[in-house]
């Protein structure tokens, strides 16, 4: 198994290079302060937003929260250590987690974990050296029935196999537009983190509805005539056709 | 007699477009809060709790009545919170709801804040799912753009703001007093209760908590009734709910049906377990639910049903798994997951997980002994019950089930010096891998 060359993918410029947390910060964390009864309850969008910048929860952004909430550094600390997607080091440009609990491990995330680790030759929650790609072990991610289960920058990466596995990575490195098996082009991890953080990137619309597995009950009730009983809201229960 | 799929919720899931709010009113959408806001918010509490709806989050408490806990002369602002937190692992069905039909939900929240006079509303979802995150943003605007959400809804003097909120990462983040506490901006660790939310909840106010499918529920029982609700389930289970088929099973997905459908029943509407294999156990509602075995194919999988065999109805997520997988290795990873989410708040709970993944490793590598064994019972005893919250007594069910059901399979393991499954056979992909099964 051979490392694939640094040198030989189109290395863009460094993506997990810090950006400032200027006076346009500062209005977004406004901004977020305002959707809340209370301040503190932006605190989680805010380091969401932080890590957008940033692309981790760096000290500067620690301090900045505080400041703008009027709480102590440590009290930011140790929310922001309490939580996974909160990251201490610079994360890469694409986050890839492999869903490693049990549902997944035993239909095969065990074998594209063990794969695509020694493929990219980084473990749990490091970068590969080129700062495109951070691997992590994730929990369930909320589709099982789609096992097993990658994640690229909190998309889904539906029914995966070791090989689909390296060519997801591989074509990420490249620089490929790749999309989501369910849903849309997938966007870097910084402008991940800036969705989380309630600033929409007009990506809604994109991919599908529902995905293959998603229908499998729905389309056998299709084939059968199967329906709720009459009495229901039509569309939304009752039984039209 | 065998029972018919029941699509309610997930009726729409397969029309193109179906998260976009044209589509929704196409499909009749937001006439079941026009109905509602022309009665009582007092009528719509009454009828939800004739309908019988239980909460599809896992405990299965009454909404209804859930709702009326809220006091009537509060000076302080009434809340409702919607638990999109999804974590539990095996559960994977708030998230699709989310993805293809997000409207309903909303259309839920509103009807359910003016059920119970609440002016905020808050949809927590769990970080880790950004498309789910975009396509419940978009449909919150969308419902602000028709008026259906602001000042003076449709014209009915109720005025509503909903935030669409994602989590960090933390599964006990689902727990909702450690939702509460995380959407408060702090470390989510769960509060002792009582004080109960509907009394104190978030910013110490009045707070409905509820399940995504369960407020997702709300309109259909607004337009088709409490007694339509009702023909559907049983006396105690009324109503249809979402199930979730994973793991070694043919054709994995959701199958919504009513409630007290049998999985011997879902089993034969997905095709089977895959290539003709035995069924080996399967959870009934995520993995803090005992595991059960082939025995308990034809018990009704609704709130009493599993609570007579031992286990819970839970999140409905049936995790399935065949005769190719190690029960001990499948407890360990579960364990693990039980320790890595505990909030350490409470010392059973953050050790004793801790030291049951010692357990388990030695005994998955063959290097464990019987007495082991007595201890992960020990150990269980110690946990469950003597924790704050929840997640400890969930957290032990994988090995006090797993223990009760192949208690040889265990010994196996020190018998033979390791495992004597192997585990390519258990994947998707067994046949590339050239597994020996
Ligand atoms: C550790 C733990 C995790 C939980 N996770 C979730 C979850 O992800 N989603 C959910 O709706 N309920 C979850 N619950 C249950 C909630 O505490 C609560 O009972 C539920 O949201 C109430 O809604 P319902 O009555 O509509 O079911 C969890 C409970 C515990 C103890
Ligand atoms: S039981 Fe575990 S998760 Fe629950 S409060 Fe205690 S330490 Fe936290
Ligand atoms: S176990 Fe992997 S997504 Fe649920």
């Amino acid at each position: 198994m051979t490392r694939p060359d640094v040198n030989d993918v189109n290395v863009q410029p460094d993506e997990a290079a810090a950006g400032p947390l200027d006076d346009t910060v500062r209005a977004e964390m406004a901004e977020i302060i305002a959707r809340y009864p209370e301040p503190r309850s932006a605190l989680l969008p805010m380091l969401h937003l932080v890590q957008s910048h940033q692309g981790y929860v760096s000290p500067e952004g620690i301090e900045l929260c505080a400041e703008v909430l009027g709480i102590t550094e440590a009290e930011v600390a140790a929310v922001a250590t309490f939580y996974t997607m909160y990251k201490r080091r610079p994360v890469g440009e694409y986050h890839v987690g492999v869903c490693t609990n049990t549902l997944c491990a035993i239909m095969g995330g065990d074998a594209i974990w063990d794969d695509l680790s020694e493929y990219l030759g980084v473990g749990h929650d490091e970068t590969t050296e080129d700062g495109k790609i951070s691997l992590e072990r994730v929990e369930c991610n909320a589709a099982c029935d789609y096992a097993p289960v990658m994640v690229v920058n909190w998309e889904f990466m539906d029914n995966q196999t070791p090989q689909s596995a390296r060519e997801l990575v591989d074509r990420l490195r490249a620089g490929e537009e790749v999309a989501s098996t369910r849903g849309p082009r997938i966007c870097t991890w910084k402008q991940a983190e800036r969705v989380l953080a309630g600033f929409p990137d007009g990506r809604a619309t994109e991919g599908v509805a529902a995905g293959p597995a998603s229908l499998a009950g729905l389309e056998l009730a299709h084939e059968n005539g199967w329906t709720a009983p009459e009495g229901g809201q039509r569309e939304l229960g009752g039984s039209t056709k | 007699m065998t029972t018919t799929l029941t699509p309610v919720l997930t009726a729409r899931w397969d029309q193109a477009d179906s998260f976009t709010r044209r589509n929704y009113e196409k499909a009749d959408g937001y006439k079941a809060l026009r109905r509602a806001l022309q009665r009582t918010p007092a009528d719509i509490v009454e009828m939800v709790k004739d309908s019988g709806l239980r909460g599809r989050g896992g405990a299965g408490f009454p909404t209804g009545m859930k709702w009326s806990f809220i006091p009537k002369d509060s000076p302080k602002p009434t809340y409702l919170v919607v638990n999109a937190d999804e974590s539990e692992p095996g559960t994977c069905k708030d998230i699709p709801l989310m993805m293809a039909d997000p409207h309903v939900l909303v259309e839920g929240v509103i009807i359910t804040s003016y059920a119970i006079g609440a002016k905020h509303a808050f949809i927590y979802v769990r970080g880790e799912v950004l498309h789910v995150f975009r396509r419940v943003m978009n449909a919150v605007a969308e419902a602000y753009e028709a008026g259906y959400l602001g000042q003076n809804i449709l014209g009915s003097g109720f005025d509503l703001d909903v935030v669409v909120h994602a989590g960090a990462g933390a599964y006990i983040c689902g727990e909702e007093t450690a939702l509460l506490d995380s959407l408060e901006g702090r470390r989510g660790q769960p509060r002792l209760k009582p004080p109960f939310p509907a009394v104190a909840g978030l910013y110490a106010s009045p707070t409905v908590i509820n399940n995504v499918e369960t407020i997702a529920s709300v309109p259909s029982i607004v337009s088709g009734g409490a007694e339509w609700f009702r023909s559907m389930g049983n006396e105690k289970s009324p109503g249809y709910g979402i199930f979730s088929l994973s793991g070694h099973v043919t054709k994995p997905g959701q199958y919504e049906a009513p409630l007290g459908i049998t999985l011997r029943e879902l089993l034969d509407l997905a095709g089977g377990i895959r290539g003709g294999r035995e069924l080996k156990f399967w959870t009934p509602g995520g993995s803090s639910t005992p595991m059960l075995t082939a025995e308990h194919l034809d018990v009704p999988l609704d709130f009493e049903g599993m609570a007579g065999v031992g286990s819970m109805l839970g999140t409905r997520a049936l995790q399935i798994f065949d005769d190719t997988t190690c029960v001990v290795r499948a407890t360990a990873r579960w364990i693990e997951f039980y320790k890595h989410e505990s909030c350490g708040k409470c010392t059973p709970c953050r050790e004793g997980f801790w030291w049951m993944v010692q357990i388990l490793e030695r005994l998955e590598k063959g290097e464990g002994t019987e007495a082991d064994l007595d201890k992960l019972l020990d150990m269980s005893d110690n946990i469950a019950g003597r924790s704050f919250c929840a997640l400890a007594d969930g957290g032990v069910a994988p090995v006090v089930s797993s223990i009760q059901h192949f208690r040889d399979e265990y010994i196996a393991h020190f018998e033979h010096g390791g495992c004597p499954f192997d585990p390519a056979a258990s994947t998707l992909f067994a046949q590339e891998l050239g597994a020996k099964a």
